[in-house]
């Protein structure tokens, strides 16, 4: 399969985002326009005059590339070039559950023709690592530091799928870097689907999460296995899928004790109750979804 | 010497200057409109709104969005992908739209957009001045200002040809006082659909999103190469100045109309006192030396109907052997105590050798009506620094000593 993003881009090793785009072109095909809003992976892949995208490429702002890809469905329509081409949003978590949120809402009730992908590495890594909706329950970011009267961020993620499911769309999906298969897939399905679809991809960032850049799939894989990241499909509302975990379901301190993000957890006095807060959030989807 | 204008009375008809503007879009075969309702620009969307319905548009969609923002932000992809696109907004609308006002500019995509022009919060106020216009001067979009419906209306087949004109590629902004014109019923020559064809090219954009010939838009600029961006803009912006005295006669050419190009001027050539202004306000100028010229005062007007590019060159012209330049803004910047147009009008004068003195008044904020014994009293004040010189270089009009 000819890769449609170049080798020589700015990522970091193990870099979360460039394996997540990947895969997107992967399920998305050549016939695609990718629109990219502000954030590592726009930064690291256009330094002008370069760009790492074989594929029509589109950076605008921040906060509105899901209004940018409305506006290129509409203009192929109007224009009679839409044909089988697909129209992919690529976002992280901050441009699409914190500041695109507006944009996203309105594009999916509209009902455009279009895939968004969120690649969620849960905080704002761009800017140094600071806290966003999608950052996790007692994680360190550099806003929500851990200190002596803090465990660190306050609040769990938001959960943007069921979000997306409440508008209506005919295909929402969660995917992981540890198994890209299923990420094809599933994209390639999205992109298929007349409407607006959501795929949601979970993104370990090496540097914000604080582990080696040999780790990026072993922790990504650690997550959806302890359950804190259940992998499913939900079709005009309902689910069809979901990726059983069975007896390798994992304690959440196999996860947490990956990371630097959480240390502070093992150290800190009344970090054990923390993290059985953490492991409820997982034994809840483990019994929402029956994994 | 400007072309005398050919009015077809018998192809007049009674319309409301909003219905004017979407009748003229129309018939500029736009491909994407995407436009979010405010007061007093939603006669507008609503009106294409129905053209729409009716099926009068072809090969056009309409992207109903969720905000102002997202308005522009959709045009930004349309644009790119190849599409001709159209917005129309105001006031707290344009202000939101500010971040997207600079990309679209900086990405060159020619989208036009007509602002009804009205007051910015708060105080909340619905009723015209330039203020929301005038404090987008700085994002790069052309900003083009009608006296009347009929040249809004016209305005708009313009502003494609000047910004789709592969030398220039800058958006524009076609400013209509709202209410004012964008409410008011008068006669105008809607714009034909043969004549617009005519004069207004196809747009063919040589760079588009396409799946066939993948290029890359919007990419990161290091200190290296932004300052260049930056530079070409501003290049393309004094093409402009030359583009919108061609298409002004392209379009006299076409359809017998002609407004001025860059500025225009009545009664200018023997006069003293020069007035300059923008927007409908200039029809009640023009009222007022109408009547003042009877007692033999020697007063003129010249309207600025581009505000960016700035017609430095083309006000000089005018105002250089005039005695005193008085200047109206609907709008402050607040903490000079100027009007935007006075500012510039006295700084294209500086290190020049046209010796003129120049007064501003700031007039009509927030829709206070702008009445013809105010002109008058302004042009008095004139007379007095043509025999006195400048006692108050700029003030505020009409303001009502008994609410401070």
């Amino acid at each position: 399969m000819k890769s449609l993003l170049a080798p020589g881009h700015r990522g970091c090793a193990g870099c979360c985002d460039a394996m997540a785009a990947k895969f997107t072109l992967m399920g998305a095909g050549e016939d695609c326009i990718v629109i990219n809003p502000t954030g590592c992976l726009e930064v690291m892949t256009t330094p002008f005059p370069e760009t790492a995208w074989d594929v029509p490429w589109v950076h605008s702002l921040f906060e509105n590339a899901a209004a940018v890809g409305a506006g290129v469905e509409a203009a192929l329509k109007a224009l009679g070039k839409k044909g089988n081409t697909k129209v992919v949003v690529m976002g992280g978590d901050g441009a699409t559950l914190d500041i695109g949120m507006r944009s996203i809402s309105g594009a999916f009730e509209r009902g455009h023709d279009f895939t968004y992908v969120c690649i969620d590495n849960e905080a704002y890594m761009n800017t140094g690592v600071q806290r966003s909706g999608a950052t996790p329950y007692n994680a360190s970011t550099t806003t929500s530091p851990s200190g002596k009267v803090s465990f660190g961020n306050p609040r769990p993620k938001k959960n943007m799928p069921a979000i997306m499911v409440a508008h209506g769309s005919p295909y929402v999906a969660t995917t992981s870097l540890a198994y890209p298969k299923d990420m094809i897939k599933k994209v390639q399905k999205a992109t298929e689907i007349e409407g607006p679809s959501y795929i949601h991809c979970h993104a370990p960032c090496t540097t914000g999460w604080g582990f080696d850049t040999s780790k990026t799939v072993e922790v990504a894989r650690m997550a959806v296995q302890t359950g804190l990241w259940p992998l499913y499909e939900v079709e005009n509302g309902d689910i069809t899928k979901v990726r059983k975990l069975g007896k390798s379901i994992k304690p959440v301190e196999d996860y947490l004790k990956m990371q630097r993000r959480f240390s502070h957890l093992f150290k800190m006095e009344g970090g054990e109750e923390e993290i059985a807060k953490i492991q409820a959030i997982a034994d809840k989807n483990i019994e929402v979804y029956g994994l | 010497m400007a072309p005398e204008n050919k009015l077809d009375k018998s192809k007049m008809v009674v319309v409301e200057g909003s219905y004017a503007v979407a009748h003229a879009v129309k018939t500029c075969r736009p491909n994407v409109i995407s436009a979010y309702p405010i007061t007093p620009q939603t006669h507008i969307v609503e009106d294409l709104s129905q053209f729409m319905a009716d099926g009068e548009i072809p090969n056009c969609e309409y992207i109903n969005v969720e905000s102002e923002f997202s308005a522009l932000s959709a045009l930004v992809g349309s644009s790119a992908a190849g599409a001709r696109c159209y917005s129309a907004t105001t006031s707290q609308g344009l202000e939101l739209m500010h971040e997207v006002l600079f990309n679209i500019s900086g990405m060159r995509l020619p989208v036009v957009m007509t602002i009804a022009n009205r007051a910015v919060s708060a105080p909340i106020s619905i009723w015209n001045d330039h203020q929301d216009a005038i404090s987008q001067r700085d994002t790069g979009w052309i900003q083009l200002y009608a006296e009347n419906t009929q040249e809004i209306s016209d305005m708009t087949a313009q502003a494609y040809k000047i910004s789709e004109d592969k030398d220039i590629l800058m958006p524009a902004m076609t400013c209509m006082d709202g209410f004012i014109l964008s409410h008011v019923y008068e006669p105008v020559v809607l714009l034909e659909q043969d004549l617009t064809d005519e004069f207004l090219p196809k747009y063919e954009p040589e760079n588009v999103l396409d799946p066939k010939n993948p290029l890359s838009f919007g990419a990161f600029a290091d200190p290296n190469y932004y300052t260049e961006f930056r530079y070409l803009q501003e290049q393309a912006m004094q093409k402009a100045l030359k583009k919108i005295e061609d298409v002004a006669n392209e379009f006299y050419d076409v359809y017998g109309r002609y407004y001025g190009g860059l500025i225009d001027e009545y009664r200018t050539d023997d006069a003293d006192i020069i007035i300059m202004a923008m927007g409908s306000i200039v029809g009640t100028i023009k009222d007022v030396i109408d009547k003042l010229r009877n007692r033999n005062v020697k007063v003129g007007v010249l309207k600025v109907r581009s505000f960016r590019p700035f017609p430095v060159e083309a006000i000089k012209n005018v105002v250089k052997d005039a005695k005193v330049v008085v200047v109206l803004d609907k709008n402050i910047s607040l903490g000079l105590n100027e009007g935007a147009l006075f500012t510039e009008t006295k700084s294209s004068l500086y290190n020049t050798d046209v010796r003129v003195p120049v007064v501003g008044y700031m007039i009509g904020h927030g829709g206070r009506d702008i009445k013809i014994d105010t002109i008058e009293k302004i042009i008095d004040e004139a007379t007095e620094v043509m025999k006195t010189g400048i006692k108050i270089e700029s003030q505020f009009t009409d303001v009502k000593e008994e609410l401070i």
